[in-house]
Formats: structure tokens, sequence, C-alpha cells
């Protein structure tokens, strides 16, 4: 239903908001991993600066704590010459009862022309996409369990990055995927660029049956779930779903599910190992993992910079 | 229709002749994506030039990013040399309008400060909306502002006009 009548997209299918993966053509995906290219090379150049968005105002809206996130976004616009206005909004005005489509209302009347949205519930930048001024972009930057796109695309990037063709992989998302909002967005991206094996690794608590709709393979056996990848996706295992008794511990979660050197070596000899962060070092990864070889959480960030600035500036260029 | 012919073969040849004056030590050529960065490809060894050349593109800087958006496709600058204190010699297929130019210069000056920045280009088609001028051009041309005209590259290497 989304690809049909796609929000994200104007009548030229081009993206003018960025909310989920799910329901974007290839094509999009690869425009916006081909533009973040030229992105990473700015990064590196004596003036770490474009023009692209001069004289714009970039809201961040982060109604749930992320200072990584926000931090890549804040970096991302200002290297594209935006104004960066940070608002602690689950300290303010929701505090004190705003609902939200008024928060929004008031910040549009800031003359803001684009805003970056966390959010704790599902659906809440859809809820802004639809209600803010016709000229103001929308990027979602995770909304409760539903999508992170921007983190799916940097993924998508570092796969590319290392393993050039995404047509002959093997792909493994490990960890408690019902809660994760980058398993999400990182399947239905995988999916889109025509990754032929996807495998959802987990306890059984942790791994939501109804993923082989999607054509994942469901694996509960860690060993099972890693051998022969060439792409390994940990996740990072979220404190509070601990007292939910969805799990014993996570000493015994790391027991079983932990990616440890042993492991690792069950699957490619040149498989990458990927983490979102912040990584919880003797609970889903092992250190010495974290920081080998094949490990390329830091290099992830790097182009997370890039992807943000790919997409706002591809949302900003494109008029509804 | 157009009846302009232009017959890139001929005039890339005495572009050629024209560049064997201009250029001097320390100049480097860089080629404004894409007509321009095949010209200076091919203008850098036949000019037997030290070094590599450079590709740079208007991407990030172009004044009409509001209504037309980033470019599906344009490589990104690569300037495979210090920009420092270089003679760059900017190297384009046509000249028209400037704007192409006046941000390919901002983005050469965000790798740094050259001593000095010449445009050669392959034909000027006059319609300047910059002050902006070509230090050498193979040809002078007048064409309906309607009408694109750029530079193609055959797989053997042969230069034509694509006008439409």
């Amino acid at each position: 239903m989304l690809a049909r009548n796609n929000p994200q997209l104007n009548r030229h299918e081009e993206l003018i908001h960025l909310l989920s993966i799910e329901g974007l053509p290839q094509p999009v995906l690869h425009h916006i991993l081909d533009t973040a290219g030229t992105f990473l090379s700015v990064n590196e150049r004596e003036v770490k600066k474009v023009p692209l968005l001069r004289g714009k105002s970039v809201f961040n809206l982060f109604f749930e704590n992320s200072t990584r996130t926000r931090t890549t976004f804040e970096i991302a616009a200002k290297r594209l010459s935006a104004d960066v206005i940070n608002l602690d909004i689950a300290r303010s005005s929701t505090a004190k009862g705003e609902s939200l489509l008024d928060t929004i209302a008031n910040l549009s009347a800031m003359h803001a022309d684009m805003f970056v949205v966390r959010h704790g519930e599902s659906g809440a930048p859809y809820l802004i996409a639809q209600h803010c001024a016709p000229h103001v972009h929308v990027v979602n930057a995770g909304d409760g369990r539903h999508a992170h796109p921007t983190q799916g695309l940097l993924d998508m990037y570092t796969i590319r990055h290392y393993k050039r063709d995404f047509r002959n992989l093997v792909v493994a998302v490990v960890g408690d995927i019902v809660h994760s909002r980058v398993a999400r967005s990182d399947i239905h991206a995988l999916t889109t660029l025509g990754v032929p094996e996807i495998r959802a690794v987990g306890p059984k608590t942790l791994v939501p049956s109804d993923l082989k709709e999607m054509g994942v393979r469901v694996c509960h056996d860690m060993s099972e779930g890693i051998r022969g990848a060439d792409v390994i996706i940990m996740l990072r295992l979220q404190n509070e779903r601990m007292s939910g008794a969805m799990l014993p511990s996570a000493g015994e979660f790391f027991k079983t599910y932990g990616l440890t050197a042993e492991k690792l070596a069950l699957a490619k000899p040149d498989a990458i190992v990927m983490h979102p962060g912040p990584i919880n070092r003797g609970v889903e990864i092992d250190s010495a993992v974290a920081d080998g070889t094949q490990s390329v959480i830091l290099p992830q960030v790097t182009f997370g910079i890039a992807v943000r600035m790919a997409v706002m500036s591809i949302i900003a260029g494109n008029t509804p | 229709m157009s009846t302009l012919h232009l017959d890139a073969e001929a005039l890339y040849g005495e572009l050629l002749a024209a560049m064997r004056a201009l250029v001097q030590p320390g100049s480097a050529l860089v080629g404004i994506w894409r007509g321009g960065a095949w010209l200076a490809e091919r203008l850098h060894r036949d000019l037997q030039l030290a070094g590599e050349h450079g590709v740079i593109t208007s991407a990030l800087h172009r004044d009409d990013f509001s209504s037309r958006g980033l470019a599906a496709s344009a490589d990104p600058t690569r300037l495979p040399f210090e920009v420092d204190g270089r003679h760059i010699v900017l190297v384009d297929d046509v000249l028209y309008t400037g704007r192409t130019i006046r941000a390919v210069i901002n983005e050469l000056y965000d790798f740094g400060r050259p001593a000095s920045v010449t445009l050669v280009v392959l034909v000027d088609r006059g319609g300047r909306e910059l002050p902006i001028c070509a230090a050498c051009s193979a040809a002078r041309v007048t064409l309906p502002a309607g009408q694109r005209l750029r530079l193609a590259r055959a797989t053997d290497g042969r230069f034509s006009f694509e006008i439409r």
C-alpha cells in the first residue's frame, strides 16, 4: 500500500521526506548511496563545507535522547551550511503538555525548513510530514520500534563499500530484533537491494516469527545463523529488555548469542562485523571482535555523516 | 533541427595547438565533469604533462540547487595534486552562461588557494550571465537559448558534438 501512495515521494518518484526505507524503490536507495560517496570526499577536504543548504534552518527534534545520532545529524547539516537548532524537546514543551502538532506548528512559525525527528512513538515523523507546510522536509531519526532509515542507509553504504555487490551476499542480523528499528530498516533495505539471503538470529523471545513472510530466514541457533555469512550486523541489547523476563541475564545472552572470535570463525574469512552503537562489550559482542580487524564499526560512524548529508541535500532539492 | 556543423576533432586540434603556448611549468589541467574531463584527459596526454589531471564537478556549488535539486549522476571532484600555489587551467567543452564556471571556482577553493585560474574551452556559445571569459576557445557560435550543445565521446575516443 505504502509503495502506491508513498508520502516520502513526489509525483516524479523523487524523495521529499525520509520516513522509512520500506516502499522506497531501488533507484532511490542507490541514488542516496552514490550521493553519499560524493560527500564522503567533502569530509576529507581542507574546507569541509558546501553551500547546498545555506540559509536553511534544520531543527533537530529529539523527543527521545540520543547524543550520537543527534550529533551526526548536526555535523551533517552544518557541513551543508545549514543553521542547526537543537531542541531538547523531551524536557521542554512536551513536558508542559503541548501536543506534538502544536509543537510543530510553533516551530514552523519560526521558519523551519527541515525537521529531523526522533520519537518514542512509531509513526510520529509521518504525522509531522502530513501536517507541516509543503516546503518543509522531514527526516526520521528513529521512531519507536518502527524505523531508523538513516541507520539502515549507512549500513547499506558500509556493506557496499566493503562488498561492492549486494546480489551475492549472506547477511546475518543478530540479537534483539523484535525491539530494533535498525533491524527493521536494515531488512527492508537489504531486501530492496537484492540480497539473496537474510538471516535473523536470536532467541525466540527476541525474533518476531512473521519475518519469514518477508523472506528472512529465522535462526535460533547462533552457529547456524552466522555460518558462511559475508556480513554480520550485531544489534545492541537494550538493558531495559532484561527486566521484561525476555532474557534470563546478560551473561546468559552473551554465552549463546554474543559474538566472540570463536563464533566469528564460522563466517566467511573476509566477513565484516557491524554494529549501530553504542556497543555493550561482553553482552552482545566481545571486545576482541569489536576491536578486531573484521570490525567496521567506526567506519560506519564516518559513513553515517556522509549518508545523512546525502539524505538532507537530496530531499531539500526536491519540491513536493 | 540545427544546420550548425561543428567538427569536434578539428576544433580539438586547434585547442591543443593554442594550449602549447598557454601551459607553463607548474600548470595543472582540471576538466569540468563531464565533457571537460574528457578533454582534459586527452590534452594532458597530448601535451605530455607530468603528474595527473584533475576532474571537478559543479554539483555542490550550483546556484540552481533549490529549483533543480542535486544532480543524479556526477563523479565527485578528484584533484590528485596540491591546489595551493598551482596554476590551474580549467577545461570545459562549452562555455555558455558562466554559472558552471562560477560554481567550479568555488569548488576549487575548497581544496586550497591556487596561484592562478585560467579557463579554456572548445566552444564559446556566448550568452554570458556573469563576468567570465575564456583565455582560449577554438570556436565561437551562436545558438538559440533553448538549444543544448555538448561534447560526446565515442568508444574509440573520438569527439563529436551533440546538438539538441
